[in-house]
This record gives C-alpha cells, sequence and structure tokens, in this order.
C-alpha cells in the first residue's frame, strides 16, 4: 500500500500556515514569466487562483466550459460567505471557525487545512471588499453578518441572496484584468478532455474547443483543476446542467487518488421534483427555515388525501400536523443541520406521509410566524389593539416578504403556487459533494504538478458541510493558499524550461481523446444521452443517496456497469465532431460519471459506519441518528484507479486529531 | 483621447444630439412665442419680425447657428440611424417592441423625417422669401406698397391653401411625437436623471409637447379659417 | 398542451438559417421553458436528427447563459425573469412560440440560437474591475460605505451579463449592460480611482464592438431579468461627460 504524504507541517496548529509561509521555496520574478500554468475552471477557485498567480508573473491559461468565465456554477451561490472577522464581538475567533467547521464535517477533515482555511477566512473578506464586492451593509457604512446553521456566532457576510454572484464577479473582475494585461490566456468554451503526464508529472492537457470541434494540446510546468463538484452524477442536483467530474475523473484515470467520493450533501430545503421531464432542482436557501415550520400530516388518509388533490395542507387542523423536526429535536427544532433534517424528511416520506402527487415532498409553513410572530409585532407597533386574523395576515405579509420576496417569487414561478397562501412543498436534493480528488496540504494531487481547489478537490469540509464554508474554501484555495504552495513545487522547476506540446505523450493523449469522441459519433445507438443520465442518476437516488444499505450498494455497483454497458452500445449523437454539438460534449460528461457512480457506491459500501452526509442505515443508533465509528473510520479513503474494470484500490490518509476531541453530534 | 472621446464615441454622439435637440426646443419656444402674436396681434407680430428680421446680432450670429443646429441635428440623427441599422444586421422574423418601448421613441427617425420634410416646404414659404426680399432684392425695410410691415399679411396669404394648412398641421402632429420622446430623452443623455426631478422634467416636456405643437396648429388654423 | 414551435436554425455562422416548424404534444404547464425544449430535442435525437441548440447552464435565472427572444421578446413574455426560469403555464395550448437567438452585430451566431457574446467580456477586460492585487487589500470595514450607496451599487451589481438588454434595443446597444458596471463601480470609493479611464475605456471597447447608439427607448430595462435600472445609463453619462471635460490626458 504507498503511502499518502499529507505533506502538513510540523508545529503548533496556530503556526503551521505562517511557519510554512515563512520558509516555502520561492520563485524569483524573472523566472514565474517563464514558467506556464493551466487552469482549468474559472469559478471562484479557479478565477481567483488564476488572477492571483498571473499577478505574481507566472503565465497563466484559463479554461472552461462556460461562454464567459463569469457564468462558472459558483454564480449560483445564494447564502453567503464565512470569515472569522469577529465584527460581531460576539466571541468568534479563527478557533472557533475551524472548530465549527471540523465538527460540522462530523469529524472527518483534516485538522492543518481546516485551520489554515479558517486563518485566511479574513484575508477574503477584505480582498473582496476591495474589489468592489457590494456586501451587505449596515446603516453605519460597516459590513453586515448573519448566522447559519451550525454555529452560534454571526460570521455569514452575504450580498442579499446573491453572495456567489458577487464573490464571482469580483473573482471575474480580477481574472479580466490579468487578461487584459495579457497574463492570462482566456479559452472559454473549451473542455479539458484529459491531462498529459510526463514522466510522472502533470505537464498540460488536451482540450475541445466546443465551438469548433477542434482537440488542442496545451503544456504547461503545473495543471490546476478547479472544476468544481460532481453532483450531477445524480442526474437531478442543484449543481448546474454543465456541472461535470470529467476533468478531475480524467486526473483520477491518470494516476491521481480520488479522496472520499460516498460524501455527498443532500440539502434539505429544495423545489421537490413535480413530473419526469425535470431537468433540475432548485435550493431554497437554508435562512427560509428561520421562519418556516416543516410538518407532515399525522393521519396518513389526510396525506393521501392531499396527494390526491382532495385537500390542501390548510385543511389540516393543528392538532392533526406533525411538527416532526421540532418533534424530534427540541433543542435545534428546524434548525438542525443538513444532513440531520434531510434524512428525517425522508424518513416521514418513506412512511408514507409525503405530502405530493410523487409522495416525495413535505410542508415548510409560515403561516404560524407569518401571522403569530411579524403580523403581531406589527400590529403592535401600529397600536392594533385585537387585530382579525385578516390583518395579521396582511402585516405579516409585508414582513416577510421583505425578508423572503425573492425566494417567494422564485417558488411562485416554478410551481405555480403562491407561499404567502399555501404552504411550500419542499423535498431534500443533491447539492454539494464532499468528496473530490484527494489533495496534501500544497493541494497537490498525488500526480506532481496536478493540483485541485474548490469543491473539485475532497475538501476541507469533511462528511458534511457547514452554509456558507464552501466559497470560503474556494476563495482561499485561490487567493491566499495556491499562490504559496505552487512555489514550493515550480521552484524546482525553473530549469526544465518550455514543455513541449509535441512529446509522444500528448500525441497519445490526443488520439486517445479523438477515439472516443469518434466512436461516439459513429455509435449506431437510438437513445439520447440524458436516457442514461437519468437511469444512473435514479440508481445512485435510490441507493446511494439520503441512505445506503449494504445490500442497496451492491444492486447499485451492478445496475450502473449495466447502464454502462447500454450507454456505450445505444447512446446516439447525432451531428459530427467539427462543430458546435452540446449533445457529444454532455456525452463524454456521463461517460464519466457512469465510472464515478460506481465508484461513490463502493466507497459508501466500504465505510462501515455513518457519518454526515454519509448515512449507513446498519449504523444508526436507537433513534436513527448517524453512529459514526472513530475507531476503524478516522480517515480519508483515497481510491487509486488500477484500470478499466479493475477494483480501484483503497489508501487510507489516518485523520490525526491532536487539538479536537472527538464526540457525537447531538441535536437533541 | 479626451478630444477623440468628446466628438467620436457613441456617448458623445449623444451628447451632441441632446445639445442640439435641447437647442431647437429652445428655438422652438422663441419661434412660437413670436408666431403667436400673430393671433393675437398683428401689430406686435409686425414689430417683433421686423426686429428679429433686422437685427444683425440676430440674422448674422443667431440665425447661422440655428440653422448649423438643424442642420447638425437632423445629420447627426441619419448618422445615428445607420450606426443602429448596422448593429443589427438580421432583424428579428418575429418583434414585439411595443411591449417594451414606445411607439415614438422607436421611431425618431420618422418623425424627424417628417419635420424635416416640413421644414423644407416652410422655408420655401418663408426662409427663402425673407433671404430673397432682404438680401438679394435688398429691401430691408420690411414695407409693404402700401408702406404697411408686410409681414403679417405675408403670413396670412400662406395659409390661404387649405393643403399647405394641412401639411403643415400634420408635421406639427409629428412634431409633438417627436418631443414627447426627445424633450425627456435629451436630460437623460445628458446624466441629468433624479428621482425627484426627473418625473417633474418627463411632466413638463409631455406639456411642451403637446402644447408647443397645439399652439402652432391653432396658429395655422387661426389664419386658415380667421380670415 | 400542444404547441407549434417556430424555430431558428443555423448550421453556424457562416450558413443561411431559417425558421422551422415543430410541433410539440403533451407539454405540461409545470415544466419550464427549457425543459420543454429538452423534450423536443430529445424526439429528434430519437429520430436521428440534430437537436437545437440552445445556450442554458444553471436553470435558475443566476448564470446569464440562457437567451433565447421568445415572441419577439427575450427571455420571454414575463418580465423579471430569464428563459430559464420561463415556465409553460405562460402559455396556451394551441399556442404557436417563435423562437430566435439574440440578434445583433456584435453577438455573431454560432449555431441556430447560440450566440457568442464574448464581446461584453472584452468590454470588462477594458476596465471592468478596480486594480488590487491579492493580498493588497486593506480591512475589509477601514473605508465605511453609505448603505444607500452600497445598495445601490449592489442592485448594478446583479447584472448576469445575458445581453437581453442589446437583444430588446432596436439599436442593439449594450448601454445597460456596460453601464451597470461602471455604476457600480463608480459607486463605491474604492472604484473612484480609476471612474475616468474606466468609463472611457469601456465606452471605447463598446463602439469597436459594434454596438448601435442608445437612443433611450428604455427596451432595455423593461426587459432586463434583473431590473437593472435606466438610472445607471444617465449616471454613465454623467461619468463619462465628467471624465471628458476633466481630463489632463
Ligand atoms: C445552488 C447552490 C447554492 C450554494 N450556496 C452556497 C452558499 O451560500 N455558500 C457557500 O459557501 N457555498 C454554496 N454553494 C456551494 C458553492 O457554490 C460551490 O461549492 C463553489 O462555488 C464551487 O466553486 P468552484 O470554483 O470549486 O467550482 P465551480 O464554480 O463549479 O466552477 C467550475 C469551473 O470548472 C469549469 N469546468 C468544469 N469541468 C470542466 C472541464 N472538463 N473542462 C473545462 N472546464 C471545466 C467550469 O466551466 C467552471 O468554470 C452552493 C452551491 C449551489 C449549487
Ligand atoms: C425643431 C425641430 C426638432 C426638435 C426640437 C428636435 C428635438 C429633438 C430632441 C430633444 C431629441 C432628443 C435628443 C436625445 O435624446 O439626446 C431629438 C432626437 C432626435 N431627432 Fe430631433 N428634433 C428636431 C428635428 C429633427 C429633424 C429635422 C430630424 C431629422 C431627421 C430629427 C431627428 C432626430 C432623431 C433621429 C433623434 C433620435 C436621436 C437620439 O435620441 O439620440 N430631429 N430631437
Ligand atoms: C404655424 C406655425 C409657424 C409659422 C407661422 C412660422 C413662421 C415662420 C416665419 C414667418 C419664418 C421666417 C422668419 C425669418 O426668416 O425671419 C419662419 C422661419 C423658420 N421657421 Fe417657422 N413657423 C411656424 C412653425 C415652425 C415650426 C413648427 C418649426 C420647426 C419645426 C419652424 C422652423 C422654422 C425655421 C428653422 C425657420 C428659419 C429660421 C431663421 O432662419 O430665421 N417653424 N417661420
Ligand atoms: S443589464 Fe440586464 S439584460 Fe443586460 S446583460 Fe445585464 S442582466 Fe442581462
Ligand atoms: S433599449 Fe436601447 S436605446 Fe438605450 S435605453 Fe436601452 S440601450
Ligand atoms: S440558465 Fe442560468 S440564467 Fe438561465
Amino acid at each position: 500500500m504507498s503511502k499518502l504524504n499529507s505533506k502538513i507541517p510540523a508545529g503548533p496548529l496556530d503556526k503551521k500556515w505562517s511557519d510554512y509561509k515563512s520558509h516555502v521555496k520561492l520563485v524569483n520574478p524573472a523566472n514565474k514569466r517563464s514558467l506556464d500554468i493551466i487552469v482549468v475552471g474559472s469559478g471562484l477557485a479557479g478565477s481567483s487562483a488564476a488572477a492571483s498567480l498571473a499577478e505574481l508573473g507566472y503565465s497563466v491559461k484559463v479554461f472552461c466550459f462556460q461562454d464567459s468565465p463569469r457564468r462558472a456554477h459558483s454564480i449560483a451561490a445564494q447564502g453567503g460567505i464565512n470569515a472569522a472577522k469577529n465584527y460581531k464581538n460576539d466571541g468568534d475567533s479563527v478557533y472557533r471557525l475551524f472548530y465549527d467547521t471540523i465538527k460540522g464535517g462530523d469529524y472527518r477533515a483534516r485538522e492543518a487545512n481546516v485551520y489554515r482555511l479558517a486563518e485566511v477566512s479574513a484575508n477574503i473578506i477584505d480582498q473582496c471588499v476591495a474589489q468592489g464586492v457590494p456586501f451587505a451593509r449596515e446603516y453605519g457604512g460597516l459590513l453586515d453578518n448573519r448566522s447559519f446553521g451550525g454555529t452560534q456566532v454571526q460570521r455569514t457576510f452575504y450580498a442579499a441572496g446573491q453572495t456567489g454572484q458577487q464573490l464571482l464577479l469580483g473573482a471575474y473582475s480580477a481574472l479580466s484584468k490579468e487578461i487584459a494585461k495579457g497574463n492570462v490566456q482566456m479559452y472559454s468554451r473549451h473542455e479539458m478532455m484529459d491531462v498529459v503526464i510526463v514522466d510522472g508529472k502533470a505537464r498540460g492537457i488536451i482540450a475541445r474547443n466546443l465551438v469548433t470541434g477542434q482537440i488542442e494540446r496545451h503544456a504547461a510546468h503545473a495543471v490546476l483543476l478547479c472544476s468544481g463538484g460532481y453532483g450531477n452524477v445524480f442526474f437531478l442536483s442543484t449543481n448546474a446542467m454543465g456541472s461535470n467530474v470529467s476533468a478531475a475523473w480524467k486526473a483520477y484515470k491518470r494516476g491521481a487518488f480520488f479522496g472520499n467520493p460516498c460524501f455527498t450533501q443532500i440539502h434539505p430545503t429544495c423545489i421537490p421534483v413535480s413530473g419526469d421531464h425535470q431537468s433540475k432542482l432548485t435550493l431554497m436557501s437554508e435562512s427560509l427555515r428561520n421562519d418556516g415550520r416543516i410538518w407532515v400530516p399525522k393521519k396518513i388518509e389526510d396525506a393521501i388525501a392531499i396527494r390526491e388533490g382532495k385537500k390542501t395542507g390548510n385543511d389540516i387542523p393543528e392538532e392533526d400536523r406533525d411538527y416532526y423536526l421540532e418533534r424530534r429535536y427540541p433543542a435545534f427544532g428546524n434548525l438542525v443541520p443538513r444532513d440531520v433534517a434531510s434524512r428525517a424528511a425522508k424518513e416521514r416520506c418513506d412512511a408514507g406521509f409525503g405530502v405530493n402527487a410523487t409522495g416525495q415532498a413535505v410542508f415548510l409553513d409560515f403561516a404560524y410566524n407569518l401571522k403569530y410572530k411579524y403580523g403581531k409585532t406589527e400590529a403592535t407597533k401600529k397600536g392594533i389593539l385585537n387585530p382579525t386574523e385578516q390583518q395579521l395576515y396582511e402585516l405579516g405579509k409585508e414582513v416577510v416578504k421583505e425578508k423572503y420576496g425573492n425566494l417567494f417569487d422564485m417558488y411562485m414561478q416554478i410551481t405555480g403556487e403562491n407561499p404567502y397562501e399555501v404552504p411550500m412543498k419542499i423535498y431534500p436534493a443533491v447539492h454539494y459533494t464532499m468528496g473530490g480528488l484527494w489533495v496534501d496540504y500544497n493541494l497537490m494531487t498525488t500526480v506532481p504538478g496536478l493540483y485541485a481547489l474548490g469543491e473539485a478537490n475532497f475538501s476541507d469540509h469533511g462528511a458534511n458541510r457547514l452554509g456558507a464554508s464552501a466559497l470560503m474554501q474556494g476563495l482561499a484555495d485561490g487567493y491566499f493558499v495556491i499562490p504559496y504552495t505552487i512555489g514550493d513545487y515550480l521552484a524546482d522547476e525553473i530549469r526544465t524550461g518550455k514543455i513541449s506540446a509535441n512529446l509522444p505523450e500528448f500525441e497519445l493523449a490526443e488520439k486517445e481523446v479523438k477515439e472516443t469522441i469518434t466512436r461516439f459519433i459513429h455509435n449506431k445507438g437510438t437513445k439520447p444521452v440524458d436516457y442514461f443520465h437519468k437511469r444512473l442518476g435514479k440508481v445512485m437516488w435510490d441507493k446511494c443517496g439520503m441512505a445506503r444499505n449494504e445490500k442497496g450498494l451492491k444492486e447499485a455497483i451492478e445496475e450502473i456497469k449495466q447502464i454502462r454497458e447500454d450507454f456505450w452500445k445505444d447512446v446516439r449523437i447525432p451531428g459530427s465532431y467539427t462543430e458546435f454539438n452540446p449533445e457529444l460534449d454532455k456525452a463524454g460528461r456521463v461517460a464519466d460519471f457512469l465510472e464515478l457512480g460506481e465508484l461513490m457506491c463502493i466507497d459508501a459500501l466500504h465505510r462501515n459506519e455513518s457519518c454526515g452526509g454519509h448515512f449507513r442505515e446498519e449504523y444508526q443508533t436507537e433513534d436513527g441518528e448517524a453512529l459514526r465509528d472513530d475507531k476503524n473510520f478516522a480517515y480519508v479513503a483515497a481510491w487509486e484507479y488500477k484500470g478499466p474494470d479493475q477494483a480501484p484500490q483503497l489508501h487510507k490518509e489516518e485523520l490525526v486529531y491532536e487539538n479536537i476531541k472527538l464526540v457525537q453530534r447531538s441535536y437533541k | 483621447m479626451s478630444n477623440s472621446a468628446f466628438i467620436k464615441t457613441s456617448l458623445a454622439r449623444k451628447y451632441w444630439m441632446a445639445a442640439s435637440g435641447l437647442f431647437l426646443i429652445i428655438f422652438l419656444t422663441q419661434h412660437f412665442t413670436i408666431n403667436f402674436l400673430s393671433v393675437i396681434s398683428p401689430d406686435a407680430f409686425n414689430t417683433a419680425s421686423h426686429f428679429m428680421g433686422t437685427n444683425p446680432i440676430v440674422q448674422f450670429i443667431l440665425q447661422p447657428i440655428l440653422l448649423a443646429g438643424v442642420l447638425f441635428h437632423f445629420i447627426m440623427g441619419f448618422v445615428l440611424e445607420i450606426q443602429n441599422r448596422k448593429a443589427r444586421p438580421h432583424k428579428y422574423a418575429y418583434n414585439s417592441p411595443a411591449a417594451n418601448s414606445s411607439w415614438m421613441s422607436r421611431n425618431m427617425i420618422i418623425t424627424g423625417v417628417m419635420i424635416l420634410l416640413f421644414l423644407a416646404l416652410h422655408f420655401y414659404d418663408f426662409w427663402i422669401h425673407e433671404i430673397n426680399v432682404k438680401y438679394i432684392q435688398g429691401d430691408m425695410s420690411g414695407l409693404n406698397n402700401s408702406g404697411n410691415y408686410r409681414y403679417y399679411e405675408e403670413l396670412v396669404a400662406k395659409f390661404v391653401d387649405p393643403i399647405r394648412v394641412a401639411i403643415y398641421v400634420l408635421s406639427f402632429v409629428f412634431l409633438a411625437l417627436h418631443l414627447l420622446h426627445g424633450f425627456q430623452s435629451a436630460f437623460q443623455s445628458l446624466g441629468a436623471r433624479h428621482p425627484k426631478y426627473t418625473p417633474v422634467i418627463v411632466k413638463l416636456g409631455n406639456l411642451f409637447a403637446v402644447f408647443i405643437p397645439l399652439g402652432f396648429i391653432v396658429i395655422a388654423l387661426y389664419h386658415h379659417f380667421g380670415h | 398542451m400542444k404547441l407549434t414551435l417556430k424555430i431558428w436554425r443555423q448550421k453556424n455562422a457562416k450558413e443561411q438559417g431559417k425558421l422551422v416548424d415543430y410541433i410539440v404534444d403533451h407539454i405540461s404547464p409545470d415544466m419550464s421553458f427549457l425543459e420543454m425544449l429538452d423534450v423536443l430535442n430529445e424526439s429528434l435525437v430519437e429520430k436521428g436528427e440534430e437537436p437545437i441548440a440552445f445556450d442554458h447552464d444553471c436553470r435558475e435565472g443566476i448564470c446569464g447563459m440562457c437567451s433565447l427572444y421568445i415572441n419577439g421578446r427575450p427571455h420571454g413574455p414575463q418580465t423579471g425573469v430569464t428563459t430559464c426560469q420561463l415556465h409553460m403555464r405562460s402559455f396556451k395550448d394551441g399556442d404557436t412560440i417563435y423562437i430566435e437567438p439574440w440578434r445583433a452585430a456584435a453577438f455573431p451566431i454560432i449555431k441556430d440560437l447560440v450566440v457568442d457574446r464574448s464581446a461584453f467580456d472584452r468590454i470588462i477586460q477594458a476596465g471592468g474591475y478596480i486594480s488590487v492585487n491579492t493580498g493588497a487589500a486593506q480591512d475589509a470595514n477601514a473605508i465605511p460605505i453609505p448603505k444607500p450607496d452600497a445598495d445601490k451599487a449592489f442592485a448594478a451589481a446583479t447584472c448576469i451579463g445575458c445581453g437581453a438588454c442589446v437583444a430588446a434595443c432596436k439599436n442593439a446597444s449594450a448601454m445597460l449592460f456596460v453601464s451597470a458596471k461602471v455604476s457600480q463601480l463608480a459607486l463605491l470609493p474604492q472604484g473612484k480611482v480609476e471612474a475616468k479611464d474606466r468609463v472611457l475605456n469601456m465606452v471605447k471597447q463598446m463602439d469597436e464592438e459594434g454596438f448601435g447608439n442608445c437612443t433611450n427607448t428604455g427596451a432595455c430595462a423593461v426587459e432586463c431579468p434583473k431590473e437593472i435600472s435606466l438610472d445607471n445609463i444617465a449616471r454613465m453619462n454623467r461619468e463619462y461627460l465628467k471624465a471628458t471635460i476633466n481630463n489632463d490626458k
């Protein structure tokens, strides 16, 4: 078993990063010019890394599949970004952010990385504000904060419900500045098809120009994968349609280990699936759980009547409603962490209490707080002594509108129902993947010169990510970590000289890419790509989703193999490969999902414990909570590719907790 | 750079367009005032016309500026139109512009060309005649054969022909349409926009755009029917 | 629902395109507009025909990737939403729907309904940023910003770069997009330092890309899915005027 070297610097936790920075190898400015770096992805991680590295003087090339780097999926993040600024004077600190993140991740993340993340978090906010990111402010002109799940302090910076957008546009502007200066060459509508490894080091990529179909070779001294998460393996998720695993998967197949692939975050409050036509799921921000109460009917006949359209939520009297989160978790109530809330919803729906036609939805009801919390307060403020129900409703509605208006509008747009009048229907959906390429402290994968940043790496979030931490991690990686850590590797590359794209390795990789593409185009199949993607998604969701068990996972592995076989036999790609052909792009991505899905199931099957987002039904406490097994599973599972149709090999990075004591999470 | 920025860019074109438009609005106000005198008092009209027609400042400074302004405004109008057409070489097969903008705002070139045609006629009617009498024949007296000021009766004479009156009236409708968009647009072009003042400007503009052309119509009809 | 679609098909930038009729049936009112196109595309693939190319990614109205000129209006009949947020309940059984790409010289067609909006990127590269390198920032609370300014800057910054403003404008002018960025940065103290060069350079680039001149028709603001206000265009006009008059270069 090869050893995984996480390269964590020695020394006390709070000195590791500063010591590292003072001793890391540097590259002098003259040499930086002649070092080429490829960045795949222009999300928060990619744009921030590319801009920062270009500022330092490296020659950078950036790739993204969208038509502009500004459209990377980071744009969709709503809630906010954490930072240990302690502007609220509420006792926040680097340590507290570090602690919350480790605990929220159910003790499956690396201490040193998470501490560093918490340390640089404050710089991120400074940087963004300097770039002109218009964060929300208070009347005094200073920055405002809100609170998020899993924490007791207010440390989340936000820009209405569009924080990701504003942060990404900030990073995009920094990137644009460097493009204008000629330090970055931007390749939009380009998809990375493979990484090229020369003498064991990452030396470039094969990319496809999605407009012309041209296959291109790009050589560099280092390759950074910032290609985002792989939630779309489930077909339906809150991810953008194009989000994919391909870049990371190609790296995996070229020798980079894949860390904790089965760690998936299922977000509890999303708009439920309404039919077979659905192409994606929409998140309703976590903040709604502050004022919305989650319930299903107590009586099964009511649930059936609602499903059949004979009753609505409003017809169910108070005493016949089961506010199951408040019932099960009196201390946290509707505000339990995401994984807990999601599983509880599934449990009720599986028991037959679901409230939409598909039986897969629960109510998120604002009526109570609208009338009795906000309506009453407003009435009191206005001096209305005995307000009628109608008055309470009118008054409360105004307040709710101000707080959540845009979300309510979005909901109305999608479902056609008015959440001011009827309770929202929500259901958990795949949202984020904690798993990803295994990286060391330098963010380097097991392939020298190949790095992974942002959601694409196996991340600092352990088995469950806290809200508002992904944005923080992506920007930390890009702005403040990689500019230092990459020097450690590149300092030894200054004498290498320009990498030639004519090396036989490039030729071979290009040939393989072309073969796959040709195979797609000439395949005499009958079914569109989505047909297979949907089948895969269903298996993944049913058997490797919110709850998993040995039997299901074993079946899933077989089923996925079957779908994969059918896919290659029966997929049909119209058009040619020398033109803009989105169906062809999709086919390549789904082919990789079909392989990844299997690895996820293998990983989920091997992890005989429940932790965070990974819930194995065999491992739960008596009252249905996740049961961790720290003795046997306090490690990162890093999988090594062994060739087609070969079982992947497991490597373990033991997680050593020197500063935090492992305890069972409880939200009761 | 600042020089070319002030002349050749899209925003500069807009400033000049707005400036010339506003200038024409001022002229129009003045022109309306004098011409409306013809309805109230022929004598006052005659006096004013004579003053305007013979005062060297008006004749040799203001008039050329005005003509230059008119010239500039409509030439720039055409330039903008040509550029804007080039910016969308392929038209939509199906378009519903009425859903998002007013007819006036979209058809400034049409209303502008109608005004231009009117001006051609109008110049032929009045201005050419004036130039001819004053500078070619050299008669600066402003008097007719019977020794009275000639302006009023010449004016009245022009409005005898119903076809000409009809053309005038129609043109003034186009002028109204042009101004309904143009007035407030000029302020926007110059960046003068404010939550408090802009609604006032818009209202004022609408009043101006309706009442000034209406006033011109009154003048035309008054002289046609009134004598 | 059964619908007749008249969709612009064009093989690539060079070839001529035309409207082609398609009939789609069994469309649920709960579908999004793009899901309706997905259904059509799946059936086309099954028949061995080329599916209709259209841009999309997030499908929740934030990435700005989706476009489509639907029945004569960008992002379809509703205001304040993108095409991906439009649902079929906005249409009636039996409707005929025209679907065309954004049309502007500066947005050449790539294929079918997909256009090249890289002109927007180049405009941003001309100056739509604040020149601050990573690590050079002072504490975020060092400069207080009046809340009204911050709110206005935010409102301008919500532009998703979709290009509907250009598509809607009879002159194919990019004023709303450019002015949103100019405004955002001009309203913030951090952005004031470079304000003059920024507006001059961005407008210059905008002109070079071949967008038309704004004649204040206001269609852009009506159709903008993020409801970016015409205030921004006025602000840019002011900024530009200031920059040209008061410029020592
Ligand atoms: C709806 C939603 C809401 C969220 N809200 C929050 C929140 O409030 N707070 C929070 O902290 N986190 C939130 N998250 C999570 C967070 O947004 C993401 O984890 C994070 O933005 C990922 O950033 P990234 O840079 O790693 O990847 P992305 O932003 O996904 O970027 C991926 C990039 O890689 C490129 N790419 C991918 N594959 C290829 C390829 N093969 N070739 C070329 N280019 C490729 C893409 O073009 C893109 O540019 C949310 C996520 C979702 C889905
Ligand atoms: C006395 C007559 C006229 C007046 C008072 C007038 C006034 C105006 C005003 C105020 C504007 C708005 C400018 C702006 O938005 O910045 C305008 C625009 C315009 N005018 Fe005129 N105009 C007159 C004659 C003409 C003529 C003869 C033409 C000939 C073609 C013309 C063509 C246009 C066009 C095309 C525009 C739109 C350009 C734009 O808004 O930027 N106008 N006019
Ligand atoms: C019933 C309405 C009008 C009457 C009676 C009228 C009358 C006149 C007269 C008598 C003159 C000659 C003045 C001179 O040259 O000394 C004149 C000139 C002129 N008129 Fe009018 N006018 C009318 C409407 C308009 C309108 C609506 C416009 C503009 C759109 C206009 C534009 C001009 C211009 C540009 C000149 C030339 C000015 C100069 O060079 O002095 N007129 N008009
Ligand atoms: S201003 Fe509005 S319409 Fe124009 S690109 Fe931005 S969001 Fe789209
Ligand atoms: S629609 Fe066009 S004309 Fe100006 S106000 Fe908007 S850019
Ligand atoms: S697909 Fe992202 S805005 Fe429509």
